[in-house]
């Protein structure tokens, strides 16, 4: 018993020595950690990259590749247990035209059942743009007798009977990284005016400043709509991908100016500048050898909450059909086919679309925000 | 407060001048003239259209002159309160938009009104009650609402109506008042359908204003004249809402200017959700048609209205707060 109390002491001590020796890197990493929303929003968020990255190996079929036969098909669960074994199967889906109303309706035939299994193989693709394969995440087990793109529709099909699910994971792609793009010019742009306005100061503060009040106090989505329609019709995807990406991130970097100009000018005052300038560094040098990276933590910070910004934005504009066009893939794209109302009463799982789009932005907005508490590891906790 | 206001005032014009020349600039983007387009839309119709005719249209709208005498004459027109014509309706603008610019406005007044009225009780009471249940709820319903974008918000919204009502949610009238002249039935009808969208359209500013109003609200609380008029016996909820809630309510005030460009941008893409008659769905399809010349008087219409919007909240903040006059 009289042996725990030094031992404690002991412990406090190692971990106080651990602490004055720690790098700012991991001190902000162990603040970051104790918000735990903030770290599963972080593990959320790799999620979606690694879904980004691996888009094809994650799919079930060719998302481009339209089946009329398999159109607006609803959801199809797979069944992990047949008469009390495990083994997992989709049941076959039996189409026909009601001859009233001329829908569509699929009726799931569960004595022809089909089984899934990881790792199955599917249609051929390059994983990361460089290894052929054609093994999937899950696909039927007898692809020489049944096709995946056939069979699995764990999110429905759309109305060219596309597989909703492999369509989502595809547009991960082109909706996260259009976040992450914008985010770096908007920071490009953000630093260099925000660093200028608070690194000199005077007029020229004046004016960027009193630009950025201007860009505010206009109504972005208007503006974004009218820029969009006047993109040529005949750019290419890539080519319409950057230019909504410059669109929207032409409007965000005022956040970012805002947060630089704050830090430089708190720390325009600092000794280490003052030394700086006195031993002759150009204000480059200055900028960006010693303040950036003095406030970077901050910058992420800001950057990362950005970015939801600019998952909405691109969404926003391709829902209106102002921003990447078919056959481009992203959720905007996707969530066109529910502009009606109809299509939201017939064939409302053409909705799912907006799920991913709200769980990132949430996963985004939880990790900015931890981040932004863990930004400054040096000031007192709360809590 | 005489120099606060010409000061904002100035800012207006600029601001409006910076839209006014983005306007233009987006008349001018898409490949040929508009003239051109005008006669090809008109030929299409099946209208003749002469070279006199097509020159003398030319010469109104400038073209061929520098691109700021072109811009000038646009404005010009405009300050005599000609926007031009519209291409696919084949009608002026102003008349295409009389009502809908209207129903604008309203709506996205009716959306701050119903951002105050929710968001300052519920952050009052979740600042006073910090760390209690309620809070938390609130909190947690406010981060949620900030996130979600509210065109997503309204799509669910017309889902759930479907789904559990069967109806339709779209629309602001009911169809026996859609064509009708104002009269007290079409206003309680506008009443009843505007209720959704302005919800959707509110949320976002709701949740952060709830959140603004609880930080400010806390702040206050701590600070030492609380306690002296707590320890001098006035009651609670009288204490509160006298002094810190005042206090804390300037920058909600300022908020508002910053919130309402927000709520007429989202106004528009939540009117092509919903279907709402507002200017919205209008730029939407004269964009989708390349009907420029409406769609530049669109932004450019929104544009000054979002400045007055904020030019007026600025001046209300002025009036209350007399310390941003010396700003």
């Amino acid at each position: 018993m009289s042996q725990e109390i030094p031992n404690e002491n002991v412990e406090v001590k190692l971990l106080e020595d651990r602490v004055s020796v720690a790098s700012q890197r991991q001190l902000i990493w162990w603040r970051f950690r104790r918000h735990k929303v903030a770290l599963a929003g972080l593990v959320v968020v790799i999620c979606f990259y690694l879904a980004a990255l691996g888009g094809e190996f994650l799919a079930v079929s060719d998302p481009t590749a339209g089946r009329s036969a398999r159109a607006v098909v609803p959801p199809q669960p797979i069944h992990l247990f047949d008469e009390g074994s495990f083994s997992p199967h989709v049941c076959a889906v039996e189409g026909s035209r009601d001859l009233y109303t001329l829908q569509k309706t699929y009726e799931a035939d569960c004595t022809q059942k089909i089984g899934v299994r990881f790792f199955a193989e599917g249609f051929d693709y390059k994983f990361l743009g460089l290894i052929p394969s054609n093994r999937h995440l899950i696909g039927v087990s007898e692809p020489e007798e049944y096709k995946s793109e056939e069979y699995i529709f764990l999110l429905g099909t759309d109305v060219q009977g596309r597989d909703l699910y492999s369509r989502i994971i595809y547009g991960t792609r082109s909706s996260m990284t259009i976040g992450l793009i914008g985010v770096t010019m908007s920071l490009a742009l953000g630093i260099t005016l925000g660093g200028i306005s608070g690194f000199f100061g005077g007029v020229l503060d004046n004016v960027i400043q009193r630009t950025i009040e201007i860009i505010r106090s206009i109504p972005t989505i208007p503006l974004w709509m009218g820029l969009a329609a006047a993109l040529p019709a005949d750019w290419s995807i890539l080519q319409l991908y950057f230019a909504i990406t410059i669109i929207v991130s032409l409007f965000a970097w005022t956040d970012l100016a805002r947060v630089v100009r704050g830090r430089f000018l708190a720390m325009r005052e600092e000794d280490f500048v003052t030394a700086a300038l006195v031993a002759g560094a150009p204000w480059q040098d200055i900028i960006f050898r010693h303040m950036v990276p003095s406030f970077y933590s901050h910058l992420i910070a800001s950057a990362t909450l950005a970015i939801p910004f600019m998952i909405i934005s691109e969404t926003a504009l391709s829902f209106l059909g102002l921003g990447l066009r078919p056959p481009a893939i992203s959720w905007g794209v996707l969530l066109q086919a529910t502009q009606n109302v109809q299509a939201i009463a017939l064939t409302p799982w053409l909705m799912f679309p907006a799920v991913p789009v709200i769980v990132a932005i949430l996963a985004l907005n939880f990790m900015g925000d931890g981040l932004r508490d863990a930004a400054d590891p040096y000031s007192a906790v709360e809590s | 407060m005489l120099g606060y206001l010409i000061r904002r005032i100035t800012y207006g014009i600029v601001t409006i001048f910076a839209v006014s020349v983005l306007s233009f600039l987006i008349i001018q983007l898409p490949p040929g003239d508009y003239v051109t387009s005008y006669i090809a839309a008109l030929e299409a119709q099946g209208d003749d259209v002469s070279a006199e005719e097509a020159e003398t249209l030319r010469a109104y709208f400038g073209l061929g002159q520098p691109p700021y005498v072109q811009y000038g004459k646009w404005m010009y027109q405009i300050a005599q309160g000609n926007l031009g014509l519209s291409f696919q309706y084949r009608v002026p603008v102003t008349e295409v938009i009389g009502e809908r610019m209207l129903l604008t406005i309203i709506l996205a007044l009716g959306s701050v009104v119903f951002v105050w009225i929710t968001a300052i009780p519920i952050g009052i009471f979740s600042a006073v009650r910090q760390y209690s249940i309620q809070d938390y709820i609130a909190t947690t319903l406010g981060f949620i609402g900030l996130a979600v974008p509210d065109f997503l918000l309204a799509l669910v919204m017309m889902y759930l109506a479907w789904d559990w009502w069967g109806f339709s949610i779209g629309g602001l009238f009911s169809q026996e008042y859609a064509a009708a002249p104002w009269s007290l039935g079409r206003v309680v009808d506008l009443l009843q359908h505007m209720i959704i969208p302005i919800i959707v359209l509110g949320t976002a500013g709701t949740a952060s204003l709830i959140r603004i109003t609880r930080a400010n609200l806390l702040d206050e609380l701590r600070k030492p004249y609380v306690v002296t008029a707590r320890a001098k016996g006035m009651t609670e909820w009288q204490l509160i809402l006298k002094y810190p809630v005042r206090l804390a309510l300037n920058p909600v005030i300022s908020l508002t200017a910053y919130i309402f460009p927000f709520l007429v941008s989202g106004s528009i893409i939540v009117s092509v959700v919903l279907s709402l008659p507002t200017l919205g769905p209008v730029l939407l399809r004269s964009l989708l048609s390349q009907d420029m010349f409406l769609a530049g008087a669109i932004i450019l219409l929104i544009g000054v209205m979002t400045v007055v919007g904020t030019l007026l909240s600025d001046i209300l903040l002025g009036l209350v707060d007399p310390r941003v006059r010396l700003e």
